[in-house]
């Protein structure tokens, strides 16, 4: 039974880890955990995960170090090229892969990032990664799109504190949370108001900007903290993509990381645009506030400042007040269900509803919701929530 | 032959309360921990949603969460003179199904048995002499209060139990349950509001000299987050909670306390739909091997471990002991063998009244928000003078007003038609409850065993329960029916009727889900078939953790204590048994 204990504690460390020689390697797993490189390619990093793109799908590679299906065969050098030009061995990458923002890390990272992923087990699993649509698929086209959109620059240090440039270097190098929370243009590069918010596969990422109602205006760095740590604060309960960002990422930072973040988004000046004010029609607003009661209360409450840990509030959550409300939607129609951390384990859930809502329901409580406790939304209407929940049940036939 | 799979340090059987606490427990200690659970995988997100949750048709008449009798049925008689027939359907008692076990849909009542139960017979026959319990086997747990109490604390804590303490460390708190043992802190959390009945009987049992307080409810009342980090949702005084599993994240359960951080370690693993044969020992027979089950595809599997857990439902303990020819079988003519000994129920009595122009709103409820006094508890008043020794918790609850199954009526009242219309709105809004949960004590001809004629699914024997309400417990219940008629005249009702229990136990109306003993705990191997660390005398590395080891059931639900005795076990393990294996006691 000793010797039990023994390879239990031994079991603690991380198999990766535990054959570590050096901090180089120690250094690169951290890199691999500001960067979410698991978010995409996968909890072994052997990829095979589908991105949809408005260009078609894109399949992420295989990055462990197998010989022929990874990266086994990249030299440290083919591996900066890949993260820092997005140009590897001759063939140009997508920006699916965040290689815009990885362009920022120092040389020094991202050889500490490819010593890490040399020792993490070699995985066989062959990937068709191109599977976008003509004339995307052609991979040669991507050199003029680095031409016209792929600017790396670091903005001028003067003037901000230390952590402020680390917080700005971690979200746009490589945290790369603008690959999702950033609007696109129509060849997929970002366009203004950075961090401003974005759709993307059916999510509205949220703006991160010091907007009051629809940014994290209303919350402290201390909220921000908590969120990135734990998956929830005061405000929110992360939900979508962003529980895996939690999970695979932000809750691994270290505290002093998570605290340059905050204070740079407290920095962002408010998004323009964003706010528009509610339209308040009164019949909406009655079957929006009868369905509510019914339907929402009993967890989020008559007040909406739901409970605590386990349910979000609907006042002074930025998710409420976005421009575009595809989460909302989403949340209502599909349910959702929280990060689990060390620090908050629960995952608590919220329930599927379109079983039991029909289009117009959704989108009374949705516009009540939107117009209440000061909250400033724009009506949702019942085609929009007709359309999500149509891509919803296409998506289920799809994976079936 | 049985697929082999990779050894484990520890096999748990079950993924209920006591299965989770113990892999919790013992996976935090760095064991590699494998439960095997028959029934579904069942989480508070997908399995009981807000949505649909509140269907008493589903889940309170057709008893969706429940073990139907097609996955394992048990035979019952009254005594060894009788054929026993098997249940085809579950109804005195509902044992659970699936992960969670019956822990997911009850009530949520979290009491402490007394320090007096743990040493029952020492102390009745010190206060009234031994002739005064003749006829009952009552005997000590092997356990004090003073080494436990620390366990019940645990668990309180780690379910988020709501109440208000009566007495911490010997200081009586204005509030509480006066009779209750000395707890060493409050309560993790404030008591439940409670509804309209329950203040009424409030108001009345303290006129009479009583002593009422709030129940101790696993209804959470207000948003907690339990020492392992998970937390739990405020009480929607919603009523669907007994049969039903909590949409709200509010009724303690092993979802709603234990599983989210569980199911992240990397050295616990669930195997869900996966049923247990039983246990293989070694040739001797002195040790546990191994457990055989059936997967979910219907594939025969043998999983190895250094220690055995049994933590099925109590019952179902002692089926597995049984079958797996760990210990003897308790002879009740011979008084030898221990498995199957001090089978023990639940002894409960009630009276309805029936008040007029009221508004008592039944459909404000939830498991476990009503009043109780204990004035009449185990041995809390003296028995001198009385023809039994045992009590009972009189209690008043509001834990359902829900629509197909709660329909009292006046006496008298028509049974169709417009005057039953009449009666069933008139009996809603009037018609209140009380009851008492008396103690079941033990005598040597209530039993368990395996059944000689019928056999489950898979061919192996049902167990056999073979139980008569005692002499001692019926003169009990009696004393209470007669308490609960001076109750209820006492809210000077427009009627009132009081039920009393009869001899003859009938398996088919609901009655209660607290069953005990049959693999009960205790000092002496010739008289228990676990130690006093729930450990098999006869085979040192199998714990059989449950109801099962109750040497004989209180006045009150079992749960709190089944919690205790979870970390009580799991404390010896993992403090005592790992560093040196073998038996904890010897005797």
């Amino acid at each position: 039974m000793r010797a039990l204990l023994v390879a239990a504690l031994l079991f603690a460390a991380t198999p990766a880890l535990a054959q570590a020689d050096g901090a180089a390697v120690a250094d690169g797993r951290y890199q691999a955990v500001l960067g979410d490189c698991a978010g995409c390619h996968g909890d072994d990093l052997s990829g095979g995960i589908a991105l949809e793109t408005p260009f078609g799908r894109l399949v992420t590679p295989n990055i462990t170090p197998d010989r022929d299906t990874g990266i086994g065969s990249y030299s440290a050098a083919d591996f900066r090229d890949a993260m820092k030009t997005g140009i590897v061995q001759g063939k140009a990458l997508y920006p699916a892969m965040p290689y815009t923002a990885y362009a920022r890390m120092p040389d020094k990272d991202v050889d500490a990032l490819f010593a890490y992923l040399k020792t993490v087990k070699p995985v066989r699993h062959a990937v068709k990664v191109n599977q976008l649509r003509f004339p995307y698929r052609w991979r040669f086209l991507m050199r003029i799109w680095n031409l016209i959109f792929f600017h790396p620059k670091a903005p001028d240090p003067a003037s901000h504190s230390a952590a402020w440039i680390r917080g700005e270097y971690l979200v746009n190098g490589p945290g790369h949370c603008g690959t999702c929370h950033t609007p696109k243009n129509m060849f997929g590069a970002d366009i203004k108001p950075i961090l401003g918010g974005a759709l993307l596969q059916g999510w509205f990422a949220p703006d991160l900007t010091g907007d009051a109602q629809t940014g994290l205006g209303g919350w402290l760095a201390a909220d921000i903290v908590t969120y990135l740590g734990t998956g929830r604060s005061a405000h929110s309960i992360a939900s979508g993509p962003m529980t895996e960002v939690i999970t695979n990422s932000t809750a691994q930072m270290r505290p002093g990381d998570l605290g340059a973040i905050a204070a740079y988004l407290k920095d962002l000046p408010p998004a323009p645009g964003n706010t528009h004010a509610s339209l308040r029609d009164v019949e909406r607003m009655k079957r929006g506030s009868s369905l509510y009661q019914i339907n929402c209360s009993a967890c989020h409450g008559l007040d909406a400042k739901g409970q605590g840990p386990l349910v979000p509030p609907l006042t002074g959550n930025a998710v409420v007040n976005q421009a575009d409300a595809s989460t909302l939607v989403r949340l209502v129609l599909a349910g959702s269900q929280g990060a689990g951390t060390k620090a908050a384990p629960t995952r608590p859930a919220m329930p599927s509803l379109a079983w039991r809502l029909d289009d117009r329901q959704v989108a009374d409580i949705l516009t009540y919701v939107r117009a209440n406790w000061g909250n400033q939304g724009t009506p949702v209407a019942q085609d929009f929530v007709g359309g999500i929940r149509a891509g919803l049940q296409d998506g289920q036939s799809a994976s079936k | 032959m049985a697929r082999m799979m990779p050894k484990k340090d520890a096999v748990i059987i079950g993924l209920g309360w006591t299965g989770a606490i113990l892999a919790e427990q013992l996976t935090a200690a760095g064991l590699n921990v494998v439960a095997i659970e028959r029934g579904p995988w069942r989480d508070t997100a997908t399995d009981f949603n807000i949505g649909y949750m509140q269907d008493e048709l589903r889940y309170a008449v057709r008893k969706d969460l429940f073990l139907h009798a097609a996955t394992e049925a048990m035979t019952m008689r009254n005594n060894p003179g009788q054929t026993a027939l098997p249940m085809r359907d579950y109804g005195s008692f509902l044992p659970g199904h699936g992960v969670g076990g019956a822990g997911v849909h009850w009530n949520g009542k979290t009491w402490r048995f007394q320090d007096t139960d743990f040493e029952i017979h020492s102390h009745l026959r010190h206060r009234y002499g031994a002739r005064k319990l003749r006829g009952l086997q009552l005997q000590d747990w092997g356990v004090t209060w003073k080494e436990i109490e620390h366990c019940f604390d645990a668990f309180e804590y780690v379910a988020g139990i709501s109440g208000k303490a009566g007495n911490i460390n010997g200081v009586i708190q204005e509030g509480g349950n006066p009779f209750e043992s000395p707890r060493s802190r409050e309560f993790p959390n404030p008591p439940l509001k409670t509804g309209y009945p329950p203040m009424l009987f409030e108001q009345v049992t303290r006129e009479m000299g009583y002593h009422p307080f709030p129940e101790p409810s696993a209804n959470c009342s207000r948003p907690y987050v339990n020492p392992l980090g998970v937390a739990m949702g405020e009480c929607t005084y919603c009523g669907f909670c007994e049969r039903f599993g909590c949409a709200n994240y509010s009724k303690a359960s092993a979802q709603t306390t234990i599983l989210p951080v569980l199911m992240a370690r990397p050295n616990f693993e669930a195997r869900t739909e996966c049923e247990v044969l039983k246990v293989n020992l070694s040739e001797d027979g002195k040790m546990a091997r191994s457990v055989t089950y059936i997967d979910a595809k219907g594939t025969e599997c043998e999983q190895p471990g250094d220690m055995v857990l049994i933590c099925a439902y109590g019952l179902m303990n002692v089926r597995m002991m049984l079958l797996s020819g760990i210990g003897t079988q308790y002879d009740p003519l011979t008084g030898k063998g221990t498995v199957g000994r001090n089978y023990c129920y639940q002894t409960s009595c009630g009276a309805r009244i029936m008040l007029e122009g009221k508004r008592l709103n039944p459909f404000i409820a939830s498991g476990a928000m009503g009043r109780t006094i204990h004035d009449f508890q185990g041995d809390v008043f003296d028995h001198s003078h009385l023809d039994f020794v045992g009590g009972a918790g009189i209690s008043c609850d509001s834990t359902n007003g829900r629509p197909i199954l709660y329909r009292p009526l006046p006496e008298g009242a028509p049974r169709w038609g417009a005057g039953w219309k009449q009666a069933a709105v008139e009996g809603y809004q009037n018609s209140m409850g009380i009851g008492s949960q008396g103690s079941s004590y033990p005598v040597k001809e209530n039993y368990l065993d395996l059944d000689p004629t019928y056999t489950d699914r898979h061919g192996r024997p049902l167990l056999r329960i073979t139980f008569e309400f005692p002499d001692n417990d019926i003169a009990m219940s009696n004393y209470m029916a007669d308490q609960l008629e001076t109750i209820a005249k006492a809210f000077n009702p427009k009627s009132y009727a009081v039920s009393r229990t009869r001899k003859d136990w009938n398996s088919v109306p609901y009655q209660s889900t607290h069953n005990t003993g049959g693999a009960i705990m205790g000092e002496n191997p010739r008289t228990s078939a676990v130690n006093k660390y729930l450990q098999s005398w006869d085979v040192p590395n199998v714990f059989v953790i449950g109801a099962s080891a109750f040497a004989h059931n209180a006045g009150m639900n079992p749960t709190g204590t089944v919690g205790a005795l979870a970390y009580w076990a799991a404390e010896a393990i993992t403090t005592k048994y790992i560093k040196r294996p073998g038996a904890l006691v010897h005797a």
